[in-house]
């Protein structure tokens, strides 16, 4: 059976795996879902925990890097970032004429 | 008649400085909008060229014109650019009644390290509901050094607004607010006028600072339970934002302040001794 993949973002207050959600994205690899900018203003877990806990996999985390020399105040991209799968079983496609 | 600008006041203007946006819902009048649309669909004429002082752009009576000459759009330009502001471009954002996409968030347009800032004036000739796709945009978003597009990932942030709003309703930004179109379900056509200006002197005290009291400047006491007072300069300067990090937020305020130090025109300003505390470096004598 084929897989698709899902993809869910979190960016956390800090960089501890329970801390809060601010911002977030997800990408649907099965289709059933689109997700565009702007369509949600509740977070969809109150942590990254949260998402551990209703089966998404962590797959990768934002490392801490010390701030560059002269760039200690500069403020830019989001820090904490954690990244989510889930693989969802999907019907095969190349299944063929079903046999008499 | 030509009526007098009306300025803006000191913490309007710590409020754009600390959240990047300032917001007038309704402030243009039916007869104002209705005419502006009636001309948009006759086609304005063809923009003057970047760079040209903004008092030669748009002739005297036509839409445009009338607009940037009501006194609160006025008083509020020159509050926050100084007189003789230069035109960098404007553009009509119109979505039409079809089904659109939404925008991803973005900062318009590109890198920008200047501690001077362009003012992007925002105009809704008609009104904006739910389903038409106001622009959505990030408070507190303005400071945030990033490039254009690439904050794209960032489907949805804590504390993003989505403009539902009145008939004439005006918005200055930052440049650097993000922000991005929503998504039209509505079958009407949404028509959005932008403008963006630049400064053409330091953007020092072209507020009305009558209210700027002494204390402005004045170190205050601080982590004191029960003394926050939201209306306080320095208190709107560190009011935080839900998307802020944890940490980040200590971060906002500096760079909050050294903004705030430019629109001073003075140094020592700071808020709640966030910027002072980490300049004091005593040098060795000798």
């Amino acid at each position: 059976m084929a897989h698709r993949q899902q993809v869910l973002i979190l960016y956390l207050a800090n960089s501890a795996l329970d801390s809060r959600v601010v911002s977030w994205a997800m990408y649907d690899g099965t289709g059933e879902d689109e997700h565009l900018p702007g369509d949600s203003d509740v977070p969809p877990y109150a942590s990254g925990l949260a998402a551990l806990r209703d089966g998404w996999r962590l797959i990768q985390m934002s490392q801490l890097v010390p701030p560059a020399p002269g760039r200690e105040f500069t403020v830019s991209y989001q820090r904490y970032e954690f990244l989510f799968e889930k693989w969802l079983p999907m019907p095969d496609r190349d299944e063929g004429p079903p046999s008499s | 008649m030509h009526l007098p600008p009306q300025l803006l006041s000191t913490r309007e203007v710590a409020t754009f400085a600390a959240r990047g946006f300032l917001r007038f819902d309704g402030l243009v009048d039916a007869e104002l909008n209705d005419a502006f649309l009636h001309e948009f669909e006759a086609g304005f004429a063809r923009p003057k060229p970047a760079g040209t002082p903004l008092a030669e752009c748009y002739a005297p009576g036509s839409g445009i014109a009338r607009l940037l000459g009501l006194p609160r759009v006025r008083g509020a330009l020159h509050s926050l650019l100084g007189p003789g502001p230069i035109f960098d471009h404007h553009f009509f954002h119109v979505l039409d009644g079809r089904p659109s996409r939404p925008q991803p968030l973005h900062q318009d347009s590109t890198i920008d390290t200047r501690r001077a800032f362009d003012v992007q004036l925002f105009y809704y000739p008609q009104a904006v509901t739910e389903e038409m796709g106001g622009t959505r945009y990030l408070p507190g978003s303005h400071l945030r050094l990033v490039n254009e597009a690439s904050i794209a990932r960032y489907q949805n942030v804590l504390g993003q607004e989505h403009l539902v709003c009145p008939a004439g309703t005006v918005l200055l930004f930052h440049h650097g607010l993000w922000h991005g179109g929503g998504q039209n379900r509505s079958g009407q056509r949404r028509v959005l006028f932008k403008l963006r200006l630049q400064p053409s002197v330091p953007q020092h005290r072209h507020w009305d600072t009558s209210d700027l009291g002494a204390s402005v400047l004045d170190p205050q006491p601080i982590f004191v339970p029960g003394a926050w007072d939201e209306s306080d300069i320095q208190s709107i300067l560190c009011t935080s934002e839900r998307w802020y990090e944890d940490d980040t937020q200590r971060l906002e305020y500096i760079n909050r302040v050294q903004l705030w130090r430019y629109l001073l025109g003075d140094e020592r300003a700071d808020a709640h001794y966030w910027s002072t505390r980490v300049e004091n470096e005593q040098h060795r004598a000798g």
